[in-house]
Protein backbone atom coordinates (compact mmCIF):
# COMPACT_ATOMS: atom_id res chain seq x y z
CA UNK A 1 0.00 0.00 0.00
CA UNK A 2 1.70 3.40 -0.95
CA UNK A 3 0.01 6.58 1.11
CA UNK A 4 0.95 9.76 -0.02
CA UNK A 5 -1.10 12.91 -0.69
CA UNK A 6 1.48 13.66 -4.07
CA UNK A 7 0.46 12.31 -7.08
CA UNK A 8 3.51 11.81 -8.25
CA UNK A 9 5.15 10.59 -5.67
CA UNK A 10 2.13 7.75 -5.64
CA UNK A 11 3.30 6.81 -9.26
CA UNK A 12 6.87 6.76 -8.40
CA UNK A 13 6.72 4.38 -5.35
CA UNK A 14 3.62 2.53 -7.42
CA UNK A 15 6.22 2.39 -10.85
CA UNK A 16 8.74 0.74 -7.98
CA UNK A 17 6.70 -1.51 -5.90
CA UNK A 18 5.00 -2.87 -9.47
CA UNK A 19 8.76 -3.53 -11.00
CA UNK A 20 9.71 -5.19 -7.92
CA UNK A 21 6.62 -7.59 -8.12
CA UNK A 22 4.22 -5.70 -5.16
CA UNK A 23 0.24 -5.58 -6.54
CA UNK A 24 -0.42 -1.87 -5.21
CA UNK A 25 -2.97 -0.12 -3.50
CA UNK A 26 -2.74 3.22 -2.92
CA UNK A 27 -4.39 6.07 -0.78
CA UNK A 28 -4.41 9.50 -0.59
CA UNK A 29 -3.68 10.23 3.28
CA UNK A 30 -4.22 8.10 6.59
CA UNK A 31 -7.76 8.22 7.05
CA UNK A 32 -8.09 7.00 3.04
CA UNK A 33 -5.82 4.33 3.83
CA UNK A 34 -7.85 2.91 6.91
CA UNK A 35 -11.18 3.03 5.14
CA UNK A 36 -9.56 0.90 2.14
CA UNK A 37 -7.29 -1.70 4.56
CA UNK A 38 -10.65 -2.39 6.21
CA UNK A 39 -12.66 -2.62 2.86
CA UNK A 40 -9.48 -4.98 1.60
CA UNK A 41 -10.01 -8.86 2.29
CA UNK A 42 -6.83 -9.59 2.88
CA UNK A 43 -3.84 -7.39 5.04
CA UNK A 44 -0.65 -5.97 2.37
CA UNK A 45 2.85 -7.06 2.99
CA UNK A 46 4.02 -3.34 3.87
CA UNK A 47 2.73 0.08 3.67
CA UNK A 48 4.69 3.12 2.69
CA UNK A 49 4.11 5.97 4.71
CA UNK A 50 4.33 9.52 4.02
CA UNK A 51 4.51 11.78 6.80
CA UNK A 52 2.65 14.93 6.23
CA UNK A 53 -0.51 14.62 4.90
CA UNK A 54 -4.47 16.58 5.24
CA UNK A 55 -6.98 14.88 7.50
CA UNK A 56 -4.58 11.43 8.91
CA UNK A 57 -1.17 12.38 9.01
CA UNK A 58 1.62 8.98 8.68
CA UNK A 59 2.67 9.66 12.22
CA UNK A 60 -0.97 9.06 13.28
CA UNK A 61 -2.04 6.42 10.58
CA UNK A 62 0.79 4.38 11.87
CA UNK A 63 0.14 4.54 15.28
CA UNK A 64 -3.89 3.69 14.82
CA UNK A 65 -2.37 0.59 12.59
CA UNK A 66 -0.20 -0.71 15.35
CA UNK A 67 -2.93 -0.23 18.13
CA UNK A 68 -5.54 -2.41 16.00
CA UNK A 69 -4.44 -6.04 15.62
CA UNK A 70 -6.01 -6.64 12.72
CA UNK A 71 -3.05 -5.40 11.06
CA UNK A 72 -0.29 -6.94 12.88
CA UNK A 73 1.83 -8.36 9.99
CA UNK A 74 1.26 -5.43 8.24
CA UNK A 75 5.34 -3.70 7.96
CA UNK A 76 5.18 0.16 8.07
CA UNK A 77 7.81 2.13 6.23
CA UNK A 78 8.02 5.99 6.80
CA UNK A 79 8.68 7.63 3.04
CA UNK A 80 8.59 11.30 4.03
CA UNK A 81 10.91 14.42 3.69
CA UNK A 82 10.76 14.92 7.53
CA UNK A 83 14.53 14.06 7.91
CA UNK A 84 15.73 14.84 11.76
CA UNK A 85 16.73 12.56 14.09
CA UNK A 86 14.38 13.19 16.92
CA UNK A 87 11.36 12.61 13.81
CA UNK A 88 12.86 9.39 12.85
CA UNK A 89 12.97 8.54 16.76
CA UNK A 90 9.34 9.19 17.05
CA UNK A 91 8.57 7.12 14.12
CA UNK A 92 10.24 4.11 15.07
CA UNK A 93 8.24 4.67 18.83
CA UNK A 94 5.67 4.67 17.22
CA UNK A 95 5.83 1.09 15.48
CA UNK A 96 7.29 2.15 12.23
CA UNK A 97 9.74 -0.48 11.42
CA UNK A 98 11.60 1.47 8.86
CA UNK A 99 12.25 4.73 8.03
CA UNK A 100 13.41 6.34 4.06
CA UNK A 101 14.33 9.78 3.82
CA UNK A 102 12.98 11.45 0.40
CA UNK A 103 15.01 11.72 -2.13
CA UNK A 104 15.30 8.36 -2.65
CA UNK A 105 16.10 6.00 -5.46
CA UNK A 106 14.00 2.68 -6.09
CA UNK A 107 17.60 0.99 -5.01
CA UNK A 108 17.10 2.35 -1.59
CA UNK A 109 13.22 1.10 -1.10
CA UNK A 110 14.62 -2.27 -2.53
CA UNK A 111 17.25 -1.97 0.05
CA UNK A 112 14.91 -0.84 2.69
CA UNK A 113 12.00 -3.71 1.83
CA UNK A 114 15.16 -6.25 2.01
CA UNK A 115 16.24 -4.91 5.42
CA UNK A 116 12.41 -6.02 6.28
CA UNK A 117 12.53 -9.40 5.21
CA UNK A 118 9.94 -8.50 1.76
CA UNK A 119 12.22 -9.08 -0.75
CA UNK A 120 15.56 -11.35 -1.19
CA UNK A 121 17.45 -8.79 -2.93
CA UNK A 122 20.59 -9.43 -1.48
CA UNK A 123 21.16 -13.19 -2.55
CA UNK A 124 22.43 -16.23 0.02
CA UNK A 125 25.90 -17.26 -1.15
CA UNK B 1 26.17 10.16 -29.95
CA UNK B 2 27.30 12.46 -27.18
CA UNK B 3 24.94 14.86 -24.69
CA UNK B 4 25.36 18.15 -25.66
CA UNK B 5 26.64 20.98 -23.34
CA UNK B 6 23.42 22.27 -22.69
CA UNK B 7 21.67 19.53 -21.57
CA UNK B 8 24.78 17.99 -19.75
CA UNK B 9 24.73 21.42 -17.78
CA UNK B 10 21.24 20.29 -17.08
CA UNK B 11 22.08 16.99 -15.75
CA UNK B 12 24.78 18.00 -13.84
CA UNK B 13 22.94 20.52 -11.67
CA UNK B 14 20.03 18.50 -11.31
CA UNK B 15 22.34 15.22 -9.73
CA UNK B 16 24.06 17.78 -7.91
CA UNK B 17 20.68 19.29 -6.01
CA UNK B 18 19.15 15.72 -5.64
CA UNK B 19 22.01 13.06 -4.98
CA UNK B 20 25.33 15.55 -3.76
CA UNK B 21 27.05 13.92 -6.70
CA UNK B 22 29.56 16.14 -8.77
CA UNK B 23 29.26 15.03 -12.61
CA UNK B 24 32.77 16.73 -13.86
CA UNK B 25 32.57 17.57 -17.87
CA UNK B 26 34.54 14.53 -18.93
CA UNK B 27 31.51 12.56 -17.98
CA UNK B 28 29.28 12.71 -20.86
CA UNK B 29 29.86 9.40 -21.94
CA UNK B 30 28.65 8.17 -18.73
CA UNK B 31 25.44 10.38 -19.15
CA UNK B 32 25.14 8.85 -22.56
CA UNK B 33 25.40 5.13 -21.37
CA UNK B 34 22.95 5.73 -18.25
CA UNK B 35 20.36 7.66 -19.97
CA UNK B 36 20.26 5.79 -23.27
CA UNK B 37 17.47 3.32 -22.19
CA UNK B 38 15.58 6.29 -21.08
CA UNK B 39 15.69 7.55 -23.78
CA UNK B 40 14.44 4.30 -25.71
CA UNK B 41 11.31 3.54 -23.20
CA UNK B 42 10.46 7.16 -23.50
CA UNK B 43 10.31 7.18 -27.33
CA UNK B 44 12.60 9.65 -28.49
CA UNK B 45 15.35 9.98 -30.36
CA UNK B 46 17.98 10.27 -28.12
CA UNK B 47 19.42 11.15 -25.01
CA UNK B 48 19.59 15.03 -25.29
CA UNK B 49 15.62 14.81 -26.58
CA UNK B 50 14.88 13.14 -23.53
CA UNK B 51 17.27 15.48 -21.19
CA UNK B 52 15.18 18.52 -22.71
CA UNK B 53 11.45 16.44 -22.15
CA UNK B 54 12.63 16.24 -18.40
CA UNK B 55 13.85 20.01 -18.41
CA UNK B 56 11.14 21.62 -20.38
CA UNK B 57 8.04 19.11 -20.22
CA UNK B 58 7.95 19.35 -15.71
CA UNK B 59 7.88 15.82 -16.26
CA UNK B 60 9.06 14.98 -12.15
CA UNK B 61 9.17 11.26 -13.27
CA UNK B 62 11.52 11.77 -16.08
CA UNK B 63 13.61 14.09 -13.93
CA UNK B 64 13.65 11.12 -10.87
CA UNK B 65 14.35 8.64 -13.61
CA UNK B 66 17.64 10.77 -14.22
CA UNK B 67 19.10 10.63 -10.84
CA UNK B 68 18.38 7.21 -10.38
CA UNK B 69 20.04 6.15 -13.46
CA UNK B 70 23.42 8.47 -12.18
CA UNK B 71 23.34 7.24 -8.65
CA UNK B 72 22.52 3.49 -8.84
CA UNK B 73 25.81 2.50 -8.36
CA UNK B 74 26.46 3.60 -5.25
CA UNK B 75 28.12 1.23 -2.18
CA UNK B 76 25.31 0.28 0.16
CA UNK B 77 25.39 -0.63 3.92
CA UNK B 78 25.58 -3.79 5.09
CA UNK B 79 25.65 -4.82 1.47
CA UNK B 80 24.46 -8.29 1.27
CA UNK B 81 22.27 -8.91 4.31
CA UNK B 82 22.82 -12.91 4.04
CA UNK B 83 26.78 -11.98 4.72
CA UNK B 84 26.55 -9.52 7.49
CA UNK B 85 23.74 -11.50 9.63
CA UNK B 86 26.46 -14.71 8.81
CA UNK B 87 29.27 -13.29 9.95
CA UNK B 88 26.90 -11.77 13.17
CA UNK B 89 25.38 -15.24 13.75
CA UNK B 90 28.27 -17.42 12.75
CA UNK B 91 32.12 -16.53 12.75
CA UNK B 92 31.69 -13.25 15.29
CA UNK B 93 31.01 -16.42 17.58
CA UNK B 94 33.21 -18.26 16.72
CA UNK B 95 36.43 -15.57 16.99
CA UNK B 96 34.79 -15.07 20.62
CA UNK B 97 35.51 -18.16 21.38
CA UNK B 98 38.78 -18.32 20.00
CA UNK B 99 40.35 -15.23 21.22
CA UNK B 100 40.22 -13.12 24.47
CA UNK B 101 39.72 -8.89 25.39
CA UNK B 102 42.75 -8.26 25.54
CA UNK B 103 43.30 -8.36 21.64
CA UNK B 104 41.44 -6.04 19.65
CA UNK B 105 39.71 -7.33 16.86
CA UNK B 106 41.24 -6.95 13.45
CA UNK B 107 38.99 -6.56 10.25
CA UNK B 108 40.33 -5.81 6.66
CA UNK B 109 38.05 -4.50 4.64
CA UNK B 110 39.84 -4.65 1.28
CA UNK B 111 38.17 -2.34 -1.11
CA UNK B 112 36.52 0.25 1.08
CA UNK B 113 35.59 2.47 -1.65
CA UNK B 114 33.68 5.33 0.60
CA UNK B 115 33.83 3.31 3.68
CA UNK B 116 30.47 1.86 3.93
CA UNK B 117 31.71 -1.44 4.32
CA UNK B 118 34.31 -0.75 6.94
CA UNK B 119 31.32 1.66 9.10
CA UNK B 120 28.78 -1.05 8.77
CA UNK B 121 31.22 -3.60 10.04
CA UNK B 122 32.08 -1.26 12.84
CA UNK B 123 28.25 -0.63 13.81
CA UNK B 124 27.88 -4.47 13.74
CA UNK B 125 30.70 -4.84 16.35
CA UNK B 126 29.84 -2.10 18.44
CA UNK B 127 26.40 -3.66 19.08
CA UNK B 128 27.39 -7.54 19.24
CA UNK B 129 30.50 -7.21 21.00
CA UNK B 130 30.22 -7.28 25.15
CA UNK B 131 32.02 -4.26 27.11
CA UNK B 132 35.67 -4.43 27.56
CA UNK B 133 36.21 -6.24 23.58
CA UNK B 134 37.71 -3.43 21.21
CA UNK B 135 38.23 -3.86 17.68
CA UNK B 136 40.17 -2.40 14.74
CA UNK B 137 38.86 -2.24 10.88
CA UNK B 138 41.07 -1.05 8.05
CA UNK B 139 40.13 -0.18 5.07
CA UNK B 140 41.71 0.11 1.98
CA UNK B 141 41.45 1.07 -1.50
CA UNK B 142 43.31 1.91 -4.47
CA UNK B 143 41.85 5.27 -5.04
CA UNK B 144 42.78 8.17 -2.57
CA UNK B 145 39.71 10.02 -3.94
CA UNK B 146 37.21 7.53 -2.88
CA UNK B 147 39.29 7.27 0.41
CA UNK B 148 39.26 10.92 1.76
CA UNK B 149 35.42 10.48 1.41
CA UNK B 150 35.63 7.50 3.51
CA UNK B 151 38.05 9.43 6.26
CA UNK B 152 35.36 11.98 5.55
CA UNK B 153 32.66 9.88 7.16
CA UNK B 154 30.33 12.41 6.00
CA UNK B 155 27.48 11.10 3.41
CA UNK B 156 24.21 12.48 1.74
CA UNK B 157 21.31 11.74 2.36
CA UNK B 158 20.44 9.70 -1.12
CA UNK B 159 23.98 7.86 0.37
CA UNK B 160 22.40 7.22 3.54
CA UNK B 161 19.30 5.80 2.40
CA UNK B 162 20.98 2.93 1.01
CA UNK B 163 20.96 0.08 3.02
CA UNK B 164 21.60 1.70 6.25
CA UNK B 165 18.54 0.78 9.38
CA UNK B 166 16.81 3.57 11.02
CA UNK B 167 18.20 3.04 14.67
CA UNK B 168 21.89 2.85 13.05
CA UNK B 169 21.14 6.20 11.88
CA UNK B 170 19.79 7.42 14.94
CA UNK B 171 22.69 5.88 17.13
CA UNK B 172 25.60 6.17 14.85
CA UNK B 173 25.11 9.50 13.03
CA UNK B 174 24.45 13.11 13.32
CA UNK B 175 22.96 15.77 10.77
CA UNK B 176 25.86 17.66 8.69
CA UNK B 177 24.09 20.50 6.64
CA UNK B 178 21.99 18.53 4.27
CA UNK B 179 23.83 15.27 4.60
CA UNK B 180 25.26 12.89 7.96
CA UNK B 181 28.38 12.56 9.92
CA UNK B 182 29.42 9.41 11.37
CA UNK B 183 30.12 9.15 15.04
CA UNK B 184 33.61 10.12 16.09
CA UNK B 185 33.90 7.64 18.54
CA UNK B 186 32.88 4.80 15.82
CA UNK B 187 35.48 6.40 13.51
CA UNK B 188 38.40 5.97 15.96
CA UNK B 189 37.94 2.38 15.51
CA UNK B 190 38.03 2.61 12.03
CA UNK B 191 41.14 3.69 9.75
CA UNK B 192 42.17 3.80 5.82
CA UNK B 193 45.03 3.21 4.00
CA UNK B 194 45.76 3.90 0.40
CA UNK B 195 46.32 0.15 -0.96
CA UNK B 196 47.11 -1.53 -4.14
CA UNK B 197 46.06 -5.11 -3.82
CA UNK B 198 48.07 -6.00 -6.75
CA UNK B 199 51.61 -4.65 -5.31
CA UNK B 200 53.03 -4.98 -2.05
CA UNK B 201 50.61 -5.93 0.92
CA UNK B 202 53.17 -3.80 3.27
CA UNK B 203 52.24 -2.04 7.13
CA UNK B 204 49.05 -3.91 7.46
CA UNK B 205 49.06 -6.45 10.82
CA UNK B 206 47.48 -9.35 11.25
CA UNK B 207 43.38 -9.76 10.50
CA UNK B 208 41.28 -11.80 12.44
CA UNK B 209 38.48 -11.43 9.16
CA UNK B 210 39.36 -9.99 5.43
CA UNK B 211 36.26 -9.07 3.48
CA UNK B 212 37.49 -8.50 -0.38
CA UNK B 213 34.20 -8.91 -1.92
CA UNK B 214 33.83 -8.37 -5.44
CA UNK B 215 37.57 -7.90 -6.10
CA UNK B 216 38.84 -10.46 -7.53
CA UNK B 217 37.02 -10.73 -10.90
CA UNK B 218 38.95 -7.68 -11.79
CA UNK B 219 41.82 -9.69 -11.95
CA UNK B 220 43.55 -12.28 -14.15
CA UNK B 221 44.29 -15.79 -12.71
CA UNK B 222 48.23 -15.00 -11.87
CA UNK B 223 47.21 -11.86 -9.97
CA UNK B 224 44.37 -13.36 -8.06
CA UNK B 225 46.98 -16.41 -6.97
CA UNK B 226 49.59 -13.57 -5.72
CA UNK B 227 47.28 -11.79 -3.50
CA UNK B 228 45.21 -14.68 -2.04
CA UNK B 229 48.41 -15.86 -1.47
CA UNK B 230 49.69 -12.59 0.16
CA UNK B 231 46.26 -11.81 1.89
CA UNK B 232 47.00 -15.76 3.50
CA UNK B 233 50.31 -14.02 4.85
CA UNK B 234 48.04 -11.56 6.66
CA UNK B 235 45.66 -13.49 8.67
CA UNK B 236 45.84 -15.09 11.48
CA UNK B 237 45.63 -19.22 11.10
CA UNK B 238 41.98 -19.26 12.06
CA UNK B 239 40.73 -16.26 10.37
CA UNK B 240 38.10 -15.69 8.08
CA UNK B 241 38.05 -14.62 4.31
CA UNK B 242 34.94 -13.75 2.52
CA UNK B 243 34.72 -13.36 -0.61
CA UNK B 244 32.07 -11.55 -3.25
CA UNK B 245 29.08 -13.76 -3.81
CA UNK B 246 29.90 -14.72 -7.33
CA UNK B 247 33.76 -15.44 -6.15
CA UNK B 248 35.83 -18.44 -4.74
CA UNK B 249 39.41 -19.66 -3.89
CA UNK B 250 38.76 -22.99 -5.93
CA UNK B 251 40.84 -23.14 -8.87
CA UNK B 252 43.46 -20.54 -7.64
CA UNK B 253 44.54 -20.86 -4.43
CA UNK B 254 44.27 -24.37 -2.89
CA UNK B 255 45.60 -23.26 0.47
CA UNK B 256 42.29 -22.38 1.50
CA UNK B 257 39.23 -24.34 2.86
CA UNK B 258 35.52 -23.17 1.50
CA UNK B 259 33.16 -23.44 5.03
CA UNK B 260 29.43 -22.76 5.00
CA UNK B 261 27.99 -21.21 7.82
CA UNK B 262 24.10 -20.92 7.36
CA UNK B 263 23.93 -18.02 4.11
CA UNK B 264 27.44 -17.66 3.95
CA UNK B 265 30.25 -18.81 2.65
CA UNK B 266 33.63 -18.14 3.97
CA UNK B 267 37.23 -18.98 3.57
CA UNK B 268 40.16 -20.23 5.95
CA UNK B 269 43.61 -21.01 5.37
CA UNK B 270 44.86 -24.32 6.05
CA UNK B 271 48.53 -24.14 5.26
CA UNK B 272 50.74 -23.58 8.14
CA UNK B 273 52.53 -20.70 6.14
CA UNK B 274 49.85 -18.33 7.11
CA UNK B 275 50.78 -19.11 10.70
CA UNK B 276 55.20 -18.89 10.46
CA UNK B 277 55.81 -15.05 9.32
CA UNK B 278 53.26 -13.89 12.16
CA UNK B 279 54.46 -15.90 15.16
CA UNK B 280 57.99 -13.80 14.08
CA UNK B 281 55.66 -10.25 14.03
CA UNK B 282 53.96 -11.37 16.83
Amino acid sequence: MVIDDSSAMRMILRRTMTAMGFEVVDAVNGLDALEKLANLDYVPDVALVDWNMPEMDGLTFVQTVREDPRFRTLTLLMVTTESEQSQIVRALAAGAHEYLIKPFTADAVADKLELLGLTTAGSMT
Amino acid sequence: MTIANPEFAFVADLVRREAAIVLEPGKEYLVDARLAPLARAAGVPGVNEFVRLAREGGNATHRWSIVEALTTNETSWFRDAAVFEGFRTELLPRLRAQRTPAQPLRIWSAAASTGQEAYSLAMLLSDELPAGWRFEIVGTDISKEVLDRARSGQYSQLEMNRGLPARHLVRFFERHGTGWRIDERLKANVRFREINLAGPLTGLPRFDVVFMRNVLIYFDLPTKQSILHRVRQLMAPDGFLVLGTAETTRGIDEEFEQTRYGGLSAYRPTADDAAIPLRRRA
